[in-house]
């Protein structure tokens, strides 16, 4: 096992350093002809002497390796580098964004997880059933609406009509619960259909299983055989799917934290994009690669664990 | 003998009819369930519509005529806004049938893209396994580590907005998924006994993948091809919302969606249209999903 | 609930189970009635479809969701099954009647140990502490002679081998003392010798605990060594009943004596007395004929008598006991005697010219273990020795037997001289060219269309895609026998005559076939360029018995006619002992004997061969056997046993030597090699494994004139 998480760790940091390898080339670069970094950092209108300083300045005359090299040291030491639309560096903003949405991703969780989780088991026991059908249907058209349609649906009803909530989470007068809902609430009934369709298979495929008839015909109680033979393995691949959400989830709170203005980790990856903050972006981008890639490799480990034909090899 | 003689002259006209049979059975197929009819009449819904835009479209799309008009509002030159009209005052239903367009033109495009890139790749990683299945399997789960709307966030942000571009951004983002999962269908055909059959024939290897292998694969691959047409329609839309679509004056949905957001407080039905657009769409994609792999349990 | 226990313990009567689909009501048993007495075993015999496993299924009211119990009654120890309401159905599960499955590895649940799905059933039925469960399950793991009870009882079943599942399962169904036991085919997942190890366990263990069996099961042999009465069905119907010697010595119902015919018994020979298949199909539950189902494909049908009416059981003794029943009309104007139980007798092929000369061949695996420990050890490489030093011959015409259980090497052999893999060392020739390094890649279209296989899985040897004629079509383009369009059609046509299906056949998809169909059409698609050697890998070993029959008729037909050289790879020694000139055993990777079929089926015997012949079932209650069962596992590939590979189960082992020294290659006779350390004459002094009586010696013979005891 232990020689298992190593490797795991090993390709991690292979993943961070070709992820990084990547963004450096996308973005400081002039590979992909997408423009001169003076020119996008500067604008257009700035004289070409002006250029020529700021990239003296900023050392973008030496060679590309020699670049990476330091960028990527200057990286992994915690120095990464200055936001130009913030205007400060950017440890000082990307942190306290990333634990707003961990807040945010932690109570989508609390509530979807719980939810989805049941509503499977239950209609992967009773395929076929009423509310199998019934929970089938509400699963695909909530994935049907797209996160940021289903922003507008749910503003509608829960601000506009029924002045249940404030319309945006701006969070200005210190940390208040109500702006919470809305975010969590898009985030969570997007992402249950999926999680639940995805236990009512394991489910189902497990109730189909030769064992589970062994253990009905061995004249054990029906809440046992649920409990004890089938949950166990049925809940195996759904464990996995939960860990991907995390990475599901850094993308689908951009969407949401630009549409309720929440100060999150997403609405800033977003606005460094608009408005072409290379540092930013790229501190951005690989505190999103290491946490998704951590996350695959808590999965893997944890997928590991609990299968024990793979366990005991 | 004489029957033998007239079996073997009957035999190109009755394979012929046995094939136009098969094809008729497979869309009567789809009566059985009436989820993937639903999803179905859906989609020939929006693409007759986008087909016949310029027939239907009452208004030039881009054609700035009377901001803020309210449904059913009248024009002056003739003619009546029945969406009403944005900000701009272009006229809403004009730019939601055109924005059909779009939709309908680019995500099948990517899409396919995205499967033939995927597809080449899945077969070859599955079948030849060793070195080939490592190194495009890495690959391939490297691009997959990106969380999904980050990594066309950042490409979009560098390559810039155009219709190609979110083409190729797409192929980039799916195409590692959609080879996972031929790689895992080829993995469990290739020890099946007709592969090795073709094998001890002497037959080259890409003509086993592609003539042996993957017509039997098509199932689940149909069933995720309109499955991820809806997620693709997603993205479109996204990236319009997010403002890193395609660039104005193309009617695109979620753009529209973006643009008038700030004032569905008073003019709710600016938004509502556009919404109610791309999520019947996708809904009818998905439902044809759902429906297509109901048919194929029962088989 | 009240039991009788001077009731039987089984009573079925009138049973009629029925499935409801959508496309309508489908009976699947009819009329079934059965009665077992305590201690007493029951075989239920057929092929599929016949209703065996719904009629077991039934008893445990465990039906799935669209079959039902149309009407009858199930009545154990007096208390009828059908009524009961679920509490008082889940008692009985498990305690009162127990079943053990066919595929031990899918019965047990894979993340929970097996102490833990043991000590539950009596946990559950009986209300004892954790404690008194271990030791109960600990003490019948060793009745079921598992070894270590505790190791088993903490892994988990992944970690078993077959065998070793089974006997767990069988464990497991016996932890609450049943009165009645349901076996569902329980060895048919199994390799031979470890089959019969598992027979003989069922069969002492019922005896020691007092219960009964029902056992269920499309092998004769089998039930002809586990159980006192047998019941024969087809179609959905019971249509012979009586005990073991009554039904095995005299089988009165044309569909029993058409099911000896098609079992390769030690009488049977593929010149002298070939099989003789039952012509036609079984019928679709929901097109089943008037009259007798078995009417249609019956020789003796009289029409106007045998197609009407319902067709009760008929005593065939006079004393009218239940000894001996039958379903048939005219069961005492039909000769049933053995001598018609063959079809006619034919020429035997002439033996040609040497075609395939193997000369040690050796192909091992790399394994790479990355592993730190390993590398250190500087043990990173390992082989898997799937083939070592083999050496035999086949002539034109010839079949040759390659026998051996899982994990011989068969496979391996097969892929390398089909070209998927290439020897490591060695030679093998075909017609003299040199084929043990050339991969199928390199080989000429004439050489890969004259060495053709026949696949083991019938539902996977056609590509579902592609119609059938295009596949065989591909073939015969391939190998360039023909090359404009319509001959090549008109070949298509000429084979699907030569496998004896339909021409229509040609634009049908393998979905439409059944499974002896479509194994039809993958000899027909092996035989289209005109091989001279075909490698047939267990052909028949997934059909039912008679599409088995007829299809292994076909091959030998098709074989007399090209004169083709048939490597026959199998691990049923009844078939090869048909159809085979030659044999070669394996095990382990390596050649333990060879010689003609006489030569290695008579002493001396190669100790392997010997448990072999012995483990194999066989329909004849007048042919007697000497005992040998096998203790101990497999090795694993990856670690050999440095000497002999079947040292560590072999019975006659004589010592050290046999651990640390291979085994010499001794000669026997012309042509009949046995590899062992003991020495020739004591193997010649051995009595042989199998006795069939003589002709003049057997009981039908003995007692002339009777066809039906009186």
């Amino acid at each position: 096992m232990l020689i298992f998480i190593l490797k795991r760790i090993g390709f991690m940091i292979l993943t961070m350093i070709v992820v990084s390898m990547l963004i450096f080339v996308l973005l400081e670069t002039n590979l992909f002809n997408t423009g001169d970094v003076a020119t996008r950092v500067l604008g257009a209108y700035v004289s070409d002497e002006q250029k020529d300083m700021w990239r003296e300045q900023h050392g973008y005359n030496r060679p590309t390796y020699i670049r990476y090299i330091g960028w990527l040291g200057n990286f992994a030491t915690g120095n990464l580098g200055d936001s130009t639309r913030f205007k400060s560096p950017v440890n000082d903003i990307i942190w306290p964004r990333l634990w707003n949405t961990t807040i945010l991703g932690f109570w989508v969780f609390a509530v979807m997880i719980p939810i989805s989780l049941v509503f499977g088991i239950l209609s992967g026991m009773k395929e076929g059933s009423k509310l199998d059908r019934t929970i089938s249907v509400v699963s695909i058209v909530t994935t049907s609406v797209p996160d940021f349609a289903s922003c507008v649906l749910w503003w509608f009803m829960l601000v506009f009509f029924f002045k249940l909530l404030p319309g945006t989470s701006g969070m200005a007068e210190g940390f208040e619960f109500k702006q919470l809902v809305l975010p969590v609430l898009v985030l969570v009934v997007y992402d249950f259909g999926y999680v639940a369709r995805m236990t009512r298979a394991s489910m189902a495929e497990v109730m189909m299983t030769p064992y589970i008839r062994t253990a009905v015909l061995k004249g054990l109680p029906y809440n046992k055989v649920i409990l004890k033979h089938a949950l166990r393995n049925a809940l195996i691949a759904p464990f996995t799917v939960i860990m991907l959400q995390v990475n599901w989830l850094l993308s689908g709170v951009i969407v949401v934290e630009f549409f309720f203005a929440y100060k999150g980790f997403g609405a800033l990856l977003l606005e460094a994009s608009l408005n072409n903050d290379i540092a930013l972006l790229e501190a951005c981008a690989m505190v999103a690669v290491f946490v998704a890639v951590g996350t695959q490799l808590l999965a893997d480990i944890g997928y590991t664990y609990l299968n024990p034909r793979i366990r005991f090899s | 003998m004489a029957d033998a003689v007239t079996a073997t002259a009957d035999l190109p006209s009755q394979s012929m009819a046995a094939s136009l049979m098969r094809m008729l059975k497979s869309f009567a197929l789809l009566r059985e369930s009436w989820v993937g009819m639903i999803g179905a009449a859906i989609i020939i819904f929006w693409v007759l519509i986008a087909l016949f835009a310029p027939l239907i479209s009452p208004f030039d799309p881009n054609a700035h005529l009377k901001p803020f008009a309210h449904p059913g509002a009248e024009y002056a030159q003739g003619g009546t806004f029945w969406l009403g009209t944005d900000k701009t005052g272009r006229d809403i239903l004009s730019r939601i049938i055109w924005g059909s367009r779009t939709v309908l033109f680019y995500a099948p495009l990517a899409t396919f893209t995205a499967y033939f890139v995927g597809i080449i790749m899945g077969l070859a990683a599955g079948y030849y396994r060793g070195w080939v299945d490592d190194v495009l399997s890495r690959l391939a789960d490297i691009i997959l580590s990106f969380p999904v709307l980050v990594l066309y966030v950042i490409i979009i942000a560098t390559i810039g907005a155009s219709g190609t571009n979110i083409v190729i951004a797409i192929t980039f983002a799916s195409g590692p998924g959609i080879m996972r999962i031929v790689r895992g269908l080829t993995l469990d055909l290739r020890n099946r006994d007709y592969v090795a059959a073709a094998e001890t024939r002497g037959e080259s290897a890409w003509r086993i993948m592609i003539i042996e292998i993957l017509p039997n694969a098509r199932g689940p691959l149909i069933v995720d091809g309109c499955l991820r047409l809806g997620y693709v329609i997603i993205t479109i839309g996204v990236l319009g919302f997010l403002g890193l679509g395609l660039p104005p004056p193309d009617p695109d949905w979620g753009g529209m969606i973006n643009e008038s957001r700030q004032l569905a407080m008073v003019f709710p039905y600016m938004v509502l249209s556009p919404v109610l657009a791309i999520s019947s769409l996708i809904l009818g994609f998905n439902l044809l999903a759902d429906g297509l792999r109901e048919i194929s349990l029962r088989d | 609930m009240q039991f009788d226990d001077n009731a039987p313990v089984l009573e079925i009567k009138d049973l009629n189970l029925s499935y409801y689909t959508r496309a309508g009501e489908i009976p699947a048993v009819i009329d079934f009635s059965l009665t077992v007495t305590c201690g007493e075993s029951i075989g239920l015999v057929g092929e599929s479809g016949c209703g065996k496993s719904t009629v077991a299924m039934a008893i445990m009211n465990y039906m799935g969701g669209n079959g039902a119990i149309k009407s009858g009654s199930i009545k154990f120890k007096g208390v009828e099954l059908t009524t009961l309401n679920p509490v008082e159905l889940r008692a009985l599960r498990g305690s009162a009647i127990s079943m053990i499955y066919q595929e031990p590895f899918a019965a047990l649940n894979p993340s929970l140990t097996i102490g833990n799905q043991l000590t539950e059933v009596p946990m559950t039925h009986e209300g004892i502490s954790r404690e008194d469960a271990t030791e109960r399950a600990a003490q019948l793991l060793g009745d079921v002679c598992l070894p270590d009870p505790e190791r088993v009882m903490a892994a988990y079943p992944h970690q078993l081998s077959g065998g070793q599942q089974q006997r767990v399962v069988i464990a497991m169904a016996l932890l609450s003392r049943p009165s009645l036991l349901l076996l569902d085919e329980p060895t048919t997942a199994l390799d031979v010798t470890v089959e019969a190890g598992i027979t003989k366990l069922i069969g002492e263990i019922s005896k020691k605990y007092g219960c009964s069996q029902v056992y269920i099961s499309h092998n004769l042999g089998l039930i002809l060594e586990v159980c006192d009465r047998v019941f024969v069905m087809y179609s959905g119907e019971v249509v012979e009943e009586g005990t073991i010697n009554s039904l095995f010595t005299w089988p009165k119902h044309p569909y029993t004596h058409g099911l000896f015919g098609c079992i390769p018994l030690p009488t049977a020979d593929k010149n002298a007395a070939p099989l003789r298949p039952i012509r036609g199909q079984l019928p679709l539950p929901h097109e089943r004929p008037n009259g007798c189902n078995y009417g249609p494909r019956c020789d003796h049908f009289k029409e106007g008598r045998c197609d009407r009416g319902v067709i009760g059981m008929d005593y065939v003794s006079a004393t009218r006991t239940t000894d001996h029943r039958v379903r048939c009309l005219r069961w005492q104007e039909i000769n049933t005697e053995p001598d018609v139980l063959h079809s006619e007798a034919k020429e035997p092929l002439p033996i040609g010219d040497t075609v395939l000369e193997v000369e040690d061949m050796q192909k091992y695996y790399e394994i790479h273990d990355r592993s730190i420990a390993a590398i250190i050890r500087g043990e990173s490489v390992k082989y898997v020795k799937a083939n070592e030093s083999l050496t035999f011959r086949a002539h034109e015409g010839e079949t040759v037997a390659i026998v051996g259980e899982s994990g011989c090497g068969k496979s391996t052999f097969a892929k390398v001289l089909m070209g998927l893999e290439t020897a490591t060392q060695g030679h093998v020739r075909q017609k003299g060219k040199e084929i043990a390094d050339v991969p199928v890649n390199k080989r000429t279209p004439q050489q890969i269309g004259s060495l053709q296989m026949v696949f083991q899985n019938p539902f996977d040897t056609l590509n579902p895609s592609h119609t059938v004629g295009a596949q065989i079509a591909r073939v015969i383009k391939k190998f360039g026998v023909e090359g404009n369009k319509a001959k090549i059609r008109q070949r298509v046509l000429d084979l699907l005559d030569i496998v004896k299906l339909p021409r229509d056949f040609y634009i049908r998809r393998p979905r439409q076939l059944s499974g002896g169909q479509k194994q039809r059409i993958g000899i027909a698609r092996a035989f289209a360029g005109n091989p001279s050697i075909v490698i047939a890998d267990e052909p028949v070993s997934a059909l039912d018995v008679s599409v088995a029959a007829a299809v292994t008729e076909l091959l030998m037909e098709i074989q007399r006619e090209h004169r083709t050289t048939l490597l026959f790879i199998s691990h049923d020694l009844s078939v090869v002992r048909y159809l085979a000139d030659r044999v070669v055993v394996m095990y382990l990777g390596q050649i333990m004997e060879r010689g003609t079929t006489e030569q290695v089926f008579a002493p001396p015997y190669h100790p392997y061969t010997e448990a072999l012949l012995s483990a194999v079932p066989i329909a004849d209650p007048e042919v007697t056997k000497r005992e040998i069962v096998l203790e101990g596992n497999l090795p694993s590939v990856l670690n050999p046993p440095r000497g002999c590979p079947f040292s560590t189960r072999c019975h006659r082992k004589i010592g050290k030597i046999c651990d640390d020294e291979r085994p010499p290659v001794q000669l026997a006779a012309d042509d009949h090699y046995i590899a062992c350390h003991i020495a020739l004459d004591e193997l010649r002094a051995v009595g042989p494994v199998i006795q069939v009586p003589q002709e003049s010696e057997r009981l039908h013979v003995v007692e002339t004139g009777a066809a039906d005891p009186a």
